[in-house]
């Protein structure tokens, strides 16, 4: 088993190295083969860890590979820890990273840079795999770093594009921040603990639960001080409210990478670092209230947002940032099992939105506007089908558990069934929870909202494409319109530039090659039936047998067991569900063009939505102009003035100066030169004589 | 003692007064006339001391050979005289002033010097030993212990008369040359052409 | 009185400030430049001989004589500079004569 999960994690790493170093003498193909073959067998063997864990009794073990760090009481190795959050994080990664290096085959069929991307794709995935895998906080950090890298490397990867740099830059630099606050949650944590090992870590939190630290004049609690920080980190990494700004721009990468990394995996690597320090957070009720706001405000945040973006990328990746934000308000209120639950179900359907809006995008010569679409589900049907999946999977229709029956629905009715649940039971104490609740259910209904516009507006309707430049200028004066509230258009860029390729708005949309479709599929099984196959064991009956201890339930956490609420709160998720299917329904079916209307009227509410509460434009101001201002600052005056003007470029002016006037002596005159010579005695003399004399 | 006193303040008035009267002349050919007889008179100083044999060669060198040159390059070449005290009269009284520091304090170090230095106690000159000449003293001292610098000395001089040429001799286009080579390599194939004349025609080329 | 080192001394100063005041004051007359610089040169024999004689070391004499054959190759080679000079330039002042400036 040890040697297993050895070549599980490192399976990527080595295909990464191979494709990169070698891609260029060994061929595109044979990269593609060896990293996806390598991925493959990755996946593989993850399941066959999960199946073990699952089915098979295996148990919890930690095996170290190497010494890292051994100073003093900082002890770090590499280790692999195998427990029920990471089996279950490893089969997540390993197989939507396996499936979507399979899509890339066709989704990059006409790139040049193939063997870089593939390379690209299997050093996140090592990445990630060190991260879940970690025994402790260094490799974690390793992990974390790792993906943020691998993240700004493929988001830039189509580095010729100045919006895709300053895309990827502005991913790093926003995970720098929150970078800041893990850094500083883990020394705290050293500083209070004496150890970064998680297993050494757990146990001693108990007894420290009351301890205090102080700091700046302050008493603070110790343990809300250190997840506090902590999530800082999680808030970064899976854009959270603050630090959520980088996600949607990281849509300049090529889909396969939205999906991998900004929908499945990357992403969600914050909320695996609360479950995993569960015995932590349950000590800390401050930090616990905290991520529970944040989780709520960024759910709610990037629904409204989402309503109103017209690129179809966008879309799902505010989606994601919502879904996020439900993954956190359940951790907070102390569901941990039913973040992971809903992580998991998410990973499918997002993934398979992603992958299904990339073959949208393949179809329609890379255009991503969707207010150039319609009437595709002739054209696509296969992804017609698999977008309807991963939609009702993702606004959560089903049969609720009332009047006696029996829950039925896809994946995603289960895991949000279950988050909203959780904030309802911790909704009785807590007025935190209780509003992340009624967040839950309002979000609800927004996200079915913004699905299903995406899905009407995409496939069904009229056909916006196809038309001669009567309809083009049509299309770009209804942007103007909205580009007059607008102050940064961000997917604009991206629908013009596509002009060019848009012209091939004459060719006809076509399905995408079987190579796409199949992980397609297999990705809408899983949207399908993980919710309600794997219910039993995440967050039901089966529930501590399943995850063994990985997750920490405090003593007064019993938001899990499975109390019985009001029908009303069972059922409000669902009819907030059908209400907004009923509103996309009739704006986008029946009405066809109200939303077009509508939005092209403008009125506050649609603007500051669209502009995505002009956070961006906040941060420019503020935080962007403070930074250039101090670099400026430093560059011209501390750089160039003080060290360059004091150093090189002032000694050597200060020598061609002296240099200059002391060339002024040699006059050419030999009389001069005598003069000189002559003073020059009789000074001497006269020192001779007054030396003399003395 | 008397004697020796004249003698030596004849000779050394007039080789200050010619001294400045060399810088100040207004004909260059009186210049060096007047350097002439500085030099004369500094030999006699040297006579004075005992160093006859250095006064002699102050006489043949300088006066034979450097002034002598001086006098060619000044009658060669073509100046103009009067333009040539120009500029006199505006640098005098800095020059002078500096000059007359300058005297005044080589004088003061030369004073202590001869009093408190290492020739103090020594009111005897001593060229030589009674029996042996200035002459024999310095040839013995010459070819021994200095006889690298002596070579050297020869050196020096080649080296300068060849720069002199170097820098001076030109080539003028006009003027014939005898060229040996071509005198001996003469032949009567090239030398002599053999014409045949009518008597009352002339060559007439 | 007895003539002793000092009135020697005394007459070879007043020589070589002779010879370069003459420098600084002939600017037109390069000529009496490298005259100017005969009479240092005799200013300094005038020294070394003194002072052989009253130190009783014949050295002094030695040098002397070396200087002597300096200054006359020193002459030779200047009143060669000086012709070529003046084959350049027509006269023979020195005061715009500045091309060596730095």
């Amino acid at each position: 088993m040890e040697t297993l999960v050895t070549v599980l994690v490192f399976a990527p790493i080595v295909g990464a190295a191979i494709a990169g170093l070698f891609g260029r003498r060994i061929g595109d193909v044979p990269s593609m083969a060896v990293t996806t073959g390598l991925l493959l067998l990755s996946c593989a063997l993850s399941w066959t860890v999960f199946v073990q864990w699952t089915w098979g009794g295996l148990e919890p073990f930690t095996h170290t590979l190497m010494r890292f760090i051994h100073v003093g009481d900082f002890q770090s190795n590499w280790a692999i820890r195998i427990d029920g959050l990471s089996a279950v994080m490893l089969i997540v990664v390993t197989t939507v990273s396996a499936l979507v290096h399979l899509y890339s085959w066709g989704y990059m069929a006409d790139d040049p840079s193939k063997p870089r991307f593939f390379a690209y794709l299997s050093l996140f995935t090592f990445a990630m795999l060190a991260l879940v895998t970690a025994a402790d906080f260094m490799q974690l950090f390793l992990g974390w770093e790792g993906v943020g890298l691998a993240s700004y490397l493929l988001i830039g990867f189509w580095f010729h594009k100045d919006t895709a740099n300053a895309a990827a830059i502005k991913a790093f630099v926003v995970n720098r921040v929150g970078d800041f606050g893990f850094v500083l949650g883990v020394m705290t944590v050293f500083w209070a603990f004496g150890t970064i090992q998680f297993a050494e870590i757990f146990p001693l939190v108990a007894a420290n639960a009351d301890r205090t630290w102080e700091f700046a004049g302050q008493n603070w609690r110790l343990m809300d001080l250190a997840c506090a920080l902590l999530f800082v980190g999680a808030m970064g990494k899976s854009a959270q409210f603050f630090l959520h700004t980088w996600l949607p721009d990281a849509m300049e990468g090529p889909t396969p990478v939205s999906a991998l990394i900004h929908a499945a995996t990357m992403v969600t690597a914050g909320v695996y670092m609360v479950c995993l320090l569960s015995p932590m957070f349950e000590y800390a009720p401050v930090a616990k209230n905290i991520v529970t706001l944040i989780g709520a405000v960024t759910a709610l945040f990037a629904a409204t947002v989402g309503l109103t973006q017209n690129d179809i990328k966008r879309v799902i990746a505010y989606s994601t940032c919502s879904q996020l934000g439900y993954m956190f308000f359940a951790a907070g209120v102390g569901a941990y099992q039913a973040a992971m639950f809903h992580l998991f179900t998410h990973a499918f359907f997002k993934a398979l939105l992603f992958l299904g809006a990339g073959s949208v995008i393949h179809g329609m010569h890379h255009e991503q506007d969707m207010r150039r679409y319609g009437a595709l589900a002739k054209a696509l049907p296969v992804t017609y089908a698999v977008m309807m999946i991963g939609t009702i999977a993702i606004t959560g229709l089903g049969v609720p558990p009332v009047f006696g029956l029996e829950p039925l629905g896809f994946a995603g009715f289960y895991s949000k069934e279950s988050i909203i649940h959780a904030a309802f039971s911790a909704g009785a104490e807590n007025g935190i929870a209780y509003f992340a609740f009624v967040i839950g259910v309002l979000v609800a209904g927004l996200t079915s909202f913004y699905s299903w516009r995406l899905a009407f507006f995409t496939f069904n309707g009229h056909a916006r494409w196809g038309h001669d430049d009567h309809a083009h200028g049509e299309a770009h004066h209804a942007d103007d319109h909205a580009s007059a509230a607008q102050l940064e258009t961000h997917d604009e860029p991206v629908a013009h530039a596509d002009d060019a390729h848009g012209h091939g708005q004459d060719h006809k949309p076509h399905e995408s090659p079987w190579i796409m479709l199949v992980p397609l599929l297999v990705l809408s099984v899983g949207a399908i039936f993980a919710g309600g196959f794997f219910e039993g064991s995440f967050i039901g009956h089966h529930q501590e047998e399943f995850w063994r201890g990985a997750i920490f339930n405090g003593p007064d956490n019993h938001v899990m067991e499975h109390h019985e609420a009001p029908v009303w709160a069972v059922l409000a998720p669902l009819v907030a569900a059908i209400i907004g299917l009923g509103v996309a329904a009739y704006m986008y079916l029946w009405k066809e063009g109200l939303g077009a209307r509508l939005a092209a009227r403008g009125g506050p509410l649609y603007t500051f939505f669209y502009n995505k509460w002009f956070f961006d434009e906040l941060y420019q101001a503020t935080f962007v102009r403070l930074a250039k201002l101090l670099g400026d600052l430093f560059w011209k005056g501390g750089d160039q003035k003080i060290i360059d003007g004091l150093g090189p470029d002032g000694v050597s002016a200060v020598s061609y100066e002296v240099g200059r006037r002391a060339g002024k002596l040699q006059s050419g005159y030999v009389y001069h030169y005598a003069f000189v010579m002559l003073l020059g005695v009789a000074g001497i003399l006269s020192y001779a004589l007054w030396a003399w004399g003395r | 003692m008397a004697l020796q006193a004249i003698a030596f303040y004849v000779l050394a008035i007039v080789t200050v007064a010619a001294g400045f009267a060399v810088v100040s002349a207004r004909n260059p050919v009186h210049s060096v006339l007047f350097l002439i007889l500085t030099f004369f008179s500094a030999a006699g100083l040297f006579v004075l001391l005992g160093a006859e044999f250095l006064a002699m060669l102050l006489v043949v060198v300088y006066v034979g050979a450097v002034a002598v040159l001086f006098l060619f390059v000044v009658m060669m070449l073509d100046v103009d005289f009067a333009a040539l005290r120009q500029g006199f009269a505006r640098y005098l009284p800095l020059g002078g002033l500096v000059a007359a520091i300058l005297s005044i304090e080589m004088i003061a170090v030369a004073s202590a010097v001869a009093t408190q230095g290492a020739a103090r106690g020594n009111a005897e000159p001593r060229a030589a030993a009674a029996d042996v000449t200035n002459t024999e003293v310095i040839g013995r001292v010459l070819y021994t212990d200095y006889v690298y610098f002596f070579q050297a000395a020869g050196l020096v001089l080649l080296v300068a008369m060849i720069g002199a040429i170097v820098l001076t001799l030109r080539h003028k286009p006009n003027t014939r040359r005898q060229v040996v080579a071509d005198q001996v390599l003469r032949n009567p194939k090239t030398g002599m052409r053999i014409v045949q004349i009518k008597p009352g025609e002339g060559i007439g080329e | 009185m007895t003539i002793g080192l000092v009135h020697y001394l005394a007459v070879a100063a007043i020589l070589f400030t002779i010879g370069v005041f003459g420098i600084f004051v002939n600017r037109k007359n390069i000529i009496v430049i490298l005259m100017s610089i005969e009479l240092i040169l005799l200013a300094v024999n005038i020294n070394l001989v003194a002072f052989s004689v009253y130190l009783h070391n014949v050295v002094g004499q030695i040098f002397a004589m070396f200087v002597l054959t300096v200054a006359a190759a020193e002459a030779a080679v200047g009143l060669a500079i000086l012709v070529t000079f003046f084959r350049n330039r027509g006269d023979i002042s020195v005061d715009d004569a500045s091309m060596m400036r730095g």
